[in-house]
């Protein structure tokens, strides 16, 4: 499949801001060794590098439908970027701290353009809740019931589900009448000064249409979803920080 | 550049935003026309020979510019090379401009932009921050310095 991979390069090395960054160790293969690159997080691209001061990344994993999972690993600090399907590529990474593998999980699993997508159509509905109510208290989220008992570890636990949730189809507004110049990553509202949308909000994200349910927690609202994830990974930190203890 | 191929090809059979056939020519000087089944799945533009299951090609749409063209057409170009233009052709006014719109909000940058004005205006209203009961408001990605200007 042909890719724009000269943009893509461009994307990784631009000045703006990255998601996340640092070296971590990657498995070369099954039975490969670990190489030390250079990684970059921007959306949901993962990039490596030889190195900090490389100009062009050596690969990208493309973080969508992924689930990102503690391992059990001869390195210390591992974790795996999974796909889902048959011989799907797993790729084992190893982090150089405590810290920074947990920072890395918590970025990698937050990275996909669909969390963001259901980030914003959540809030998206709330500041029509609260705009309607003449600033009314935010909709709190429902208590939920508990998720079902975890496995012990090592087994892994997916903390992102791979498939979006169902929406219904909304027609889109209509566009505010001052119209941004139609560019890509340099869009409007940038800082609050120079924003000037009119009294509408900006078009909502596009939505999907309706796709067959593939799991029970889909139907949820997102609130549900992060709270059912968020006790999901508090116990799993727990076990692993405790299986970690020298008896 | 090393890219997960399957993993990509799995996502252009992923339910898409926008589908149509549409014409499409290449950047490269001396491109023909050609017939092309384009997706949008994500931030990531699929183009298909109309009769074939896996993609021929695929556009990441960060960076890039929309562009109306003549005759119901559209171009993408990429900012650090806005010379070379991939070309598509509608079939009327109304399916070019669905197609620019939802190009112009298909990129995870865009996206993020949304999330921060929508946290701001949220914040405006109700002197809360939305994204505090989901435990992301320390997020590195959701902050406004993260912003370019």
């Amino acid at each position: 499949m042909k890719l724009n991979e000269r943009s893509l390069a461009f994307y990784a090395t631009c000045d703006a801001p990255v998601d996340n960054a640092g070296f971590l160790y990657k498995k070369g293969g099954r039975h490969a060794a670990y190489h030390r690159r250079w990684f970059v997080l921007r959306g949901n691209m993962l990039f490596y590098f030889e190195d900090a001061a490389s100009r062009e990344p050596v690969g990208v994993i493309i973080l969508e439908g992924c689930t990102v999972e503690l391992v059990e690993a001869a390195e210390e600090f591992a974790f795996a970027v999974r796909f889902a399907g048959t011989r799907a590529r797993t790729y084992v990474l190893a982090a150089e701290s405590q810290a920074a593998m947990e920072g890395w999980v918590k970025a990698l699993s937050r990275a996909s353009f669909d969390y963001l997508r259901l980030v914003v159509r959540e809030l998206e509905q709330q500041l029509a809740a609260v705009r309607g109510g003449g600033g009314m208290a935010l909709p709190q989220p429902q208590s939920l019931p508990l998720p079902p008992s975890l496995p012990s570890a090592p087994a892994p636990v997916p903390f992102l589900p791979s498939a979006p949730a169902p929406v219904p189809a909304l027609p889109l507004p209509r566009r505010p009448s001052a119209l941004p110049p139609k560019e890509n990553g340099c869009a409007v509202w940038s800082t609050e000064a120079t924003f000037r949308p009119g009294p509408e909000p900006p078009p909502p994200p596009p939505r999907r249409r309706a796709s067959a349910p593939h799991g029970p927690l889909d139907v949820a609202p997102f609130a549900r979803l992060h709270e059912c994830y968020g006790q999901e990974i508090r116990a799993l930190r727990g076990q692993w920080l405790s299986s970690r203890v020298q008896p | 550049m090393r890219y997960n191929e399957k993993e990509l090809q799995a996502l252009s059979r992923q339910p898409a935003e926008m589908a149509a056939e549409l014409g499409m020519r290449g950047p490269k000087k001396g491109s023909v026309l050609k017939r092309r089944l384009v997706k949008l799945v994500v931030n990531f533009l699929f183009y298909f020979r109309t009769d074939e299951a896996e993609p021929v090609g695929a556009l990441l749409l960060e960076r890039c510019r929309v562009i109306r063209e003549e005759l119901s057409a559209f171009s993408i170009s990429f900012i650090e090379d806005p010379e070379r233009k991939y070309h598509f052709e509608c079939s009327s006014e109304e399916q070019c401009q669905e197609w620019m719109e939802a190009l112009r909000r298909a990129s995870y940058e865009f996206m993020r932009r949304s999330l921060v004005f929508y946290r701001n205006e949220i914040r405006k209203v109700t002197g809360k921050d939305p994204l505090e009961q989901f435990g992301i408001s320390e997020e590195a990605r959701f902050q406004l310095s993260g912003l370019q200007a």
